[in-house]
């Protein structure tokens, strides 16, 4: 006879201790328990699924056998960014957030979970010396998730329905914010520049109204030029009444001006973005996870959907406490009344995010900009030199990402398989997204790659178009 | 001399005592108190002299205007101190792999197996780049479409997205496709009400009403079970559909769960399965036999994926056939030979999140499933739902805790218990329990609110446990309510071998004192 499997995963599977306990509750088999699901809801069969890997090493072998199709940004040499980024992953993140105590964990009480609030704590402290703001949630799921949330908090804080955006986001963003903002928001796009990439300033000067809740553009841009020009635009905003509201890439920002500090004034109320550069791997687009930050404001406080983490005395004098600043505005604690919503969303990133930041310290922040954007300037300045590409086709300063045109009669898609054959991903094709940039791609270049990486590209590229 | 038995003194009566529990506690300070001028955690590459040659001085493209003209103030470390003090953090944490982790109910704290958190890790996924060639991340696309079919048989339904962040962002996916549906109709504007039960998990109403609905709350009848009166006096014309959980938040199986998703579909809504409690009927009931639309998993809770203290998750979205058109893009697909990303789907309602979901996540969930198989998830289920009616019995022998509603009858994967009992006759209430049973090394949760079950603690034991771990922590509910009988300032008093002593709430909530980052809190104590 068979023996039933014992899985090492379910204890109670061990057959004397299973007999034992069904007789302690005196049922007959697990079948008793489930008297309330109707004959006709049960599933009187075996589910057609897979053969399972019993073994550890059959399961090991079988997943790695089907990983092993992948080919990798370790193996290739990659220019691909787009919202994920290949920056180096110190070893201590990796340290860190393989610690069982943090992965494990889930959303226990300060008295359980100490660390784990102080080490979100500390995260957000940290992000904001980076982007000069006081307040700093807890990570929301990703940037997409951060920027669509201020976008609706700034229509909360103002009554007003209408967003602009700069027409240099990402089709992806845009498309998540028109889902997002569907019944709170209109949403309209301001125009670029067509030379610098410049937000349209007389465009923005006309679509603005009494009725304009935010104005929302990234710095750097989705397609990686440095927008100048904050300081005109968070006061055309404030002007009207409206949030300025900006998404950042938080590895810029030992360099770039935060967009809190734009001109002299205030400049963003609100800024947002994605924390995956900041000690997280590529992972399939799996390392993503979303900051929002604001000021030390009772109006803005209140209108986050997601958790606050706020530091607090207890009963012994010079203990650090913690707990959930504000947590009557949250969906836990009042359902649809709350702020959206607050649920499982990146906290490990944050975690990670916060020891990248400790690690790296205001001299490697500074560091790490001055260095993408040598090697990224580099990049440029050599693939301009091929005939037939022109780098950057914006004539703006840039940071980690630019456009390359390539006027050859090639495909950027046909140059990209090229390169592929050469050992090369090339940038993101962008002539679906952008057809007004023509034969354009989107090529990321950051600390990780060599002058010698950078070359061999540009040797391929010659090759290629 | 013989050695001394000490073995002896670990037991009473042939049983285990308590633990003699005391969580790690460093008293670490924040970190910027560890901060020393000019230290350095990690270096950043060099740049080649070439390099510098070619592009002199890179920051001299910025106007003034942009150039950050001070230094953030990020505390300076050298790397043995950062890996101290993250270290101390996470031994002040208590992992679900170091209690007995059934005192989350609804959060499905289940083991996660080593292997898969080495397989997440391995560079074939951890280097993989989401838009790199189609050719190039067959293996993940393949993982991606074979956890999809698994999922279509677990649940009956035709198609999954396996994009959204989490699970309530798999809920708010579900209520937009809801909307794209009546959209499609031309019924939008009517269709402005979606029903939802208190005992459903609180996102499904949140996410209702963030996506444009008004909300319809249910509450249950006199014996627990989702009230079918409630229901039909609640649905009309105006109605988009019901988001409903089943086995609810009590562990109670809605027996006439059919009925409501015919009441709703004969109005002309659709009807969601928020399956955050699928664990218990794994192979054992369906979405589609029950007639659902939609409905979703929590693959770091049914699925084994770790919790990562808040995330990341991943939630999958099922649909009908009939639904699939509005599913996020892009789907994975595979015409026989090789898997690709679809974004040719006109109706979809566009992207969730950037790219195609959290791909970390998924492979565990997948690697789970292959791990037990039919029999083994069918396995898991049953012995989560022996472990909750073993821990049910057991609990109920604790003189004054309680298991309010349906009278006699089993439960499926938790409970939803009430100390109200107790509380009356000691003054002790549920969540001074909950700090109590802290003292003792486990995790404890009351409820979501509303607490409609008073003084209420949810229980979910899972598959993981042993028959000894639901002992130890019955164990500790049963110390607990006899302190707080024989000495109830204990108990109000506690934690006292927690990491940090009683919180003092009040700044959390006053604007003038809160404080999210440690530059406001220097601010409002007069140092910044």
């Amino acid at each position: 006879m068979d023996q039933p499997t014992v899985y090492p995963y379910i204890p109670n599977s061990a057959p004397a201790v299973k007999r034992q306990m069904l007789d302690e509750v005196g049922a007959a088999s697990a079948d008793d328990f489930y008297e309330d699901v109707p004959e006709e809801l049960r599933l009187r069969r075996k589910m057609d699924l897979p053969e399972p890997f019993l073994s550890e090493y059959g399961l090991k072998r079988h997943v790695e056998s089907i990983l092993a199709k992948n080919k990798t940004t370790g193996e290739y040499l990659s220019f691909l960014g787009a919202g994920c980024y290949q920056h180096h992953v110190p070893a201590v993140c990796d340290e860190i957030n393989r610690r069982a105590e943090f992965l494990t964990a889930y959303a226990g009480e300060p008295y359980d979970d100490h660390g784990r609030f102080q080490a979100l704590f500390e995260y957000a402290s940290m992000m904001g010396e980076l982007l000069n703001m006081d307040v700093v949630n807890v990570p929301t799921y990703d940037g997409f998730q951060a920027a669509a949330t201020s976008l609706r908090m700034a229509c909360r804080l103002t009554g007003r329905r209408e967003v602009l955006l700069a027409r240099t986001i990402s089709a992806d963003l845009l498309s998540k914010i028109r889902d997002y903002c569907k019944r709170s928001s209109e949403i309209k796009l301001i125009g670029y520049d067509s030379a610098t990439g410049q937000l349209d300033l007389d465009v923005l000067e006309a679509a603005i109204s009494d009725r304009t809740a935010a104005v929302y553009f990234e710095n750097p841009s989705y397609l990686g030029l440095i927008e100048t020009q904050g300081e005109e635009i968070a006061r055309i905003a404030h002007e009207r009444g409206a949030v300025c509201v900006v998404g950042a890439d938080p590895v810029s920002l030992g360099v770039l001006t935060p967009p809190a500090d734009y001109g002299a004034a205030h400049g963003a109320d609100i800024v947002c973005g994605d924390i995956q550069p900041l000690g997280m791997r590529v992972q399939f687009g799996g390392g993503q996870a979303g900051y929002i930050a604001t000021r030390d404001e009772e109006k803005y406080v209140m209108e986050y959907p997601s958790r606050l983490f706020g530091l607090a005395p207890t009963r012994v004098p010079g203990e650090y406490g913690f707990g959930d600043v504000a947590y009557e505005r949250t969906s836990f604690a009042i359902r649809e009344e709350g702020k959206e919503w607050v649920g499982t969303a990146a906290a490990l990133w944050g975690i990670t995010a916060g020891v990248y930041l400790a690690l790296m310290g205001p001299q490697g922040m500074a560091e790490i900009g001055e260095t993408i954007m040598a090697r990224s300037r580099y990049a440029m300045l050599k693939l301009d030199g091929i005939a037939g590409v022109t780098a950057p086709v914006f004539r703006s300063p840039h940071f980690k990402e630019f456009v390359v045109n390539f006027h050859t009669g090639k495909s950027v898609a046909e140059i990209n398989r090229d390169l592929l054959a050469r050992g090369i991903f090339g940038g993101k094709d962008l002539t679906a997204e952008f057809p007004e940039l023509g034969n354009s791609a989107l090529y990321c270049v950051t600390e990780v790659h060599t002058k010698e990486d950078i070359d061999r590209l540009v040797d391929a590229l010659k090759e290629v178009v | 001399m013989a050695q001394q038995d000490i073995s002896q003194h670990r037991f009473t009566d042939g049983k285990p005592n308590l633990r003699r529990f005391h969580q790690a506690k460093w008293d670490e300070p924040i970190i910027f108190e560890l901060s020393c001028e000019g230290q350095r955690g990690v270096l950043v590459p060099e740049v080649e002299g070439e390099i510098r040659k070619e592009v002199g001085d890179a920051l001299a493209t910025l106007p003034e205007s942009m150039r950050r003209n001070q230094p953030p103030r990020l505390p300076e470390l050298a790397q043995p101190q950062v890996v101290r003090h993250y270290m101390r953090l996470s031994q002040e944490n208590l992992g679900a792999d170091l209690n007995v982790e059934i005192g989350q109910g609804t959060c499905t704290m289940k083991y996660s197996p080593k292997i898969n958190d080495q397989l997440a890790a391995h560079p074939k996924l951890a280097e993989l780049h989401p838009l790199q060639d189609e050719e190039t991340v067959q293996g993940i696309l393949e993982i991606m479409y074979r956890f999809e079919q698994m999922l279509k048989e677990i649940s009956g339904m035709d198609r999954f997205s396996l994009q959204p962040a989490a699970g309530s962002a798999a809920i708010y996916a579900n209520v937009s496709m809801m909307r794209a549906y009546h959209e499609s109709r031309g019924q939008a504007a009517q269709r402005d009400e979606i029903i939802t039960t208190i005992f459903s998990h609180p996102s499904n109403a949140a996410c209702a009403q963030t996506a444009g609905f008004k909300v319809i709350t249910l509450y249950p009848d006199e014996d627990g079970y989702p009230d079918l009166e409630a229901l039909k006096a609640a649905i009309s014309e105006r109605t988009a559909g019901l988001m409903i959980t089943n086995p609810e938040d009590t562990g109670i199986f809605n027996p006439r769960i059919e009925e409501f998703v015919r009441v709703v579909h004969e109005a002309g809504g659709l009807c969601a399965y928020d399956q955050a409690n699928a664990n218990g009927v794994l192979g054992i009931t369906r979405a589609r036999e029950a007639g659902f639309d939609l409905c979703h998993f929590n693959l770091h809770k049914t699925f084994s994926s770790p919790h990562g203290c808040g995330g990341p998750g991943a939630g999958a979205s099922g649909v009908t056939e009939e639904l699939a058109r509005f599913l996020p893009l892009p789907t994975v697909e595979c015409d026989g030979e090789r898997y690709y990303l679809d974004y040719d789907r006109p109706d979809s309602v566009g992207k969730l999140r950037p790219f195609y979901g959290y791909a970390p996540v998924i492979l565990r969930a997948y690697a789970w499933v292959m791990s037990l198989g039919a029999e083994g998830l069918r396995e898991a289920a049953e012995i989560a739902v022996l472990n909750n009616n073993y821990l049910l019995k057991k609990m109920r022998e604790i003189p004054g805790v309680s298991a309010p509603y349906a009278k006699g009858k089993r439960r499926i994967e938790q409970v939803r218990y009430s100390w109200e009992e107790l509380a009356q006759e000691t003054g002790v209430c549920s969540e001074e329990i909950g700090v109590r049973a802290a003292d003792f090394g486990v995790h404890y949760w009351t409820s979501h609110h509303p607490f409609v079950v008073p003084e209420p603690v949810t229980l979910e034991p899972t598959e993981s446990f042993s028959r000894d771990d639901l002992d130890e922590y019955v164990a500790i509910m049963a110390h607990v309510a006899e302190e707080a009988r024989t000495d109830p300032e204990l108990v109000k008093s506690a934690p006292h071998n927690s990491t940090i002593h009683t919180i003092d709430h009040a700044p959390l909530d006053d604007p003038s004192q809160w404080a999210m980052t440690w530059r406001a809190y220097l601010k409002k104590v007069g140092r910044r």
